[in-house]
């Protein structure tokens, strides 16, 4: 995935977060006394992630194909009754201006803990667009047919609580207080025209944990995320061409709890079986480095696959170079109740032009057949339409509420 | 109130109107041509009373002085200042002499501090809305500011010469 949205805040540029806190409310003077320490301090200050910018604005909104921070809370939305076209205007007007402050970590307008917003720690703030958030905005010949809830499949267990939503608001940066500022900040400003639905918080590595471009680990150990989307293939596959959505893009999100405790029966070979690839490196069971390419046609001694015909990556993969998605996912972790020791999963998330043309075959064959199956189960869905991005004097849904 | 202007764009250049000059020459010694205000804002309210804040500016040779503060919102509106009532009480009351800005300097108006009260307000201000506020100068200029409004549980300080269920905004 391309890195090449993020940019590092150069250290001149301090100066002007003090003064942008200044200007909300932290007194003038005393911002300008801490600057004049700083630029006399003699020796260079090392750089630090917490000053690294993603850039708020362009074509496409941030968060899509920008390279996945550690930290992510997604955020599912409620309009409430009698929330309008013009109302939702305004919605949106307000969380852009929040959303392009903090990401370039600025304070928002009537921030009451503006000192939490000077670490943007590449901040990403990505705002998706339920059915009902769009026929209320543009009434119903505007809804993409795709945007629906997923039919439903035999594998799903789904909860309301987990499921659904009107807004998207997916809330991402490699530091957690940064996340947890800029969704109190978001939520706080959404709270006349919506009501929180769920809210689902994800993880990945600490950012310099690992090289970063590593791909992610999953709660199985898995090394998950290998075979996505190429960025050269986003402009055909991940971004919408027409209409109001052009330079947008759709999100579909499942939350799939995973059974770690019925995980930890099955041995590794078993576990490399149910997936076609290794645990150790994430290579294919054909091959021994992570990127070569599976080949499903190998066959063992006995005459059997050696890439079962059960497993995960046989039944995900397509042939099709239409009927592909760029898979984005978080893991969690919650607090285990009862006898279990561990409540988490995959907030699995998936990228595309079209839902039903790239996302529902690959879902469905999922569902006919996965060996994988056995040990997660989906519990929330939703899609949402992802708007394009805006300029500065622009703001997230222009294009469908104007 | 409401306009098609984003709150970007306003608080991005800070849209700031030259209005009630007379030659040209006389403009540039107007106080208004070197008072800006930035990242202006409201806090929405249902009725009553409310308050706008933001950070005024002053990049001329000459001190400036906002004396008064009207707009469509409210047709009372008062400069506030925030106190020590003397029992450790914040109250707010209207400041003596108007808002001056120094040369060079600038002055933040926040909850809790100095602001910009309206005092009776026609409608409802809602999320997201604009409100226009001309700040009238001692000299006589005056200054256009759009600010949008946001919604804001703080700055309920009491208000010494009102009643004291009156707060800045009441966001139920
Ligand atoms: C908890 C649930 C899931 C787990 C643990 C999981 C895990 C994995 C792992 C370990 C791989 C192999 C490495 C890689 O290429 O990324 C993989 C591949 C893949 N998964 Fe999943 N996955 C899950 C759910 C899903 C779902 C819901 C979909 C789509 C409906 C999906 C679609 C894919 C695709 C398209 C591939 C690449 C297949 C190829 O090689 O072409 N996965 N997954
Ligand atoms: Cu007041």
């Amino acid at each position: 995935m391309t890195t090449g949205d993020d940019e590092r805040r150069p250290q001149l540029s301090r100066r002007r977060l003090l003064m942008g806190g200044a200007a909300a409310g932290v007194g003038a003077v005393a911002a300008v006394g801490v600057d004049a320490v700083w630029r006399s301090s003699s020796s260079p200050a090392p750089p630090l992630h917490g000053d690294e910018t993603v850039s708020f604005h362009g074509t496409h909104q941030a968060g899509v194909t920008t390279a996945p921070p550690a930290h992510a809370t997604f955020l599912g939305l409620d309009l409430r009754d009698g929330v309008d076209g013009e109302a939702l205007r305004r919605l949106m007007q307000i969380l852009t201006d929040d959303a392009r402050r903090l990401t370039d970590g600025r304070a928002a307008l009537a921030d009451s803990e503006p000192e939490l917003a000077t670490v943007p720690a590449r901040l990403s703030v990505t705002f998706g667009f339920g059915p009902r958030f769009v026929e209320r905005a543009a009434g119903t010949a505007a809804r993409p047919s795709w945007l629906r809830p997923l039919p439903a499949f035999g594998i799903d267990r789904l909860e309301e609580r987990w499921s659904d939503g009107d807004l998207l608001i997916q809330v991402a940066a490699e530091d957690p207080l940064t996340v947890a500022h800029a969704v109190r900040m978001v939520l706080k400003d959404s709270r006349s025209f919506a009501t929180v639905r769920w809210s689902q918080t994800g993880f990945r590595r600490a950012r310099g944990s690992e090289r970063p471009g590593t791909t992610m680990r999953n709660l199985f150990g898995q090394v998950d995320g290998t075979a996505n989307l190429a960025a050269e293939e986003f402009d055909r596959l991940v971004w919408i061409q027409e209409g109001w959505l052009a330079g947008g893009t759709s999100f579909v999100m499942r939350r799939i709890h995973m059974d770690l405790d019925e995980w930890d029966r099955l041995d590794r070979d078993g576990r490399e079986q149910s997936v076609g690839r290794r645990l150790s490196n994430g290579a294919p069971l054909t091959g021994t480095q992570e990127h070569d390419e599976p080949d499903f046609e190998a066959t063992n001694s006995l005459g059997f696959p050696v890439i079962a015909e059960f497993s995960h990556i046989r039944r995900a993969h397509s042939e099709d170079p239409d009927e592909q998605i760029l898979r984005r996912a978080y893991n969690y972790d919650l607090a285990p109740s009862g006898e279990e020791v561990s409540d988490s999963g995959l907030i699995f998330g998936s990228f595309q032009a079209d839902v039903d043309r790239q996302f529902v075959p690959v879902q469905r064959r999922l569902d006919e057949l996965d060996l994988l199956n056995k040990w997660t189960v989906p519990i929330g869905s939703s899609v949402f339409a992802i708007p394009p991005g805006c300029g500065p004097d622009g703001y997230i849904g222009e294009t469908l509420l104007e | 109130m409401r306009t098609t202007t984003t709150i970007a764009a306003i608080a991005a250049a800070t849209t700031l109107l030259l209005a009630g000059c007379g030659g040209e020459e006389a403009a540039d010694s107007e106080a208004s041509s070197s008072l800006s205000m930035s990242d202006p804002w409201v806090k929405s309210a249902d009725d009553g009373m409310t308050a706008a804040f933001g950070e005024l500016a002053n990049d001329g040779d000459d001190d400036v002085t906002v004396v008064a503060v009207t707009s469509p919102a409210s047709p009372m509106i008062e400069l506030h200042e925030t106190v020590d009532d003397g029992s450790g009480e914040m109250t707010m009351r209207e400041i003596e002499g108007g808002f001056v800005i120094p040369a060079g300097e600038s002055m933040t108006l926040e909850p809790g501090g100095n602001h910009i009260m309206l005092m009776d307000l026609t409608g409802p201000i809602a999320a997201g809305d604009e409100v226009t506020f001309t700040l009238e100068l001692s000299d006589g200029s005056t200054l256009d500011v759009e600010a949008p409004a946001k919604d804001y549980a703080g700055a309920n300080e009491n208000y010494e010469e009102g009643e004291t269920d009156h707060d800045m905004g009441d966001m139920s």
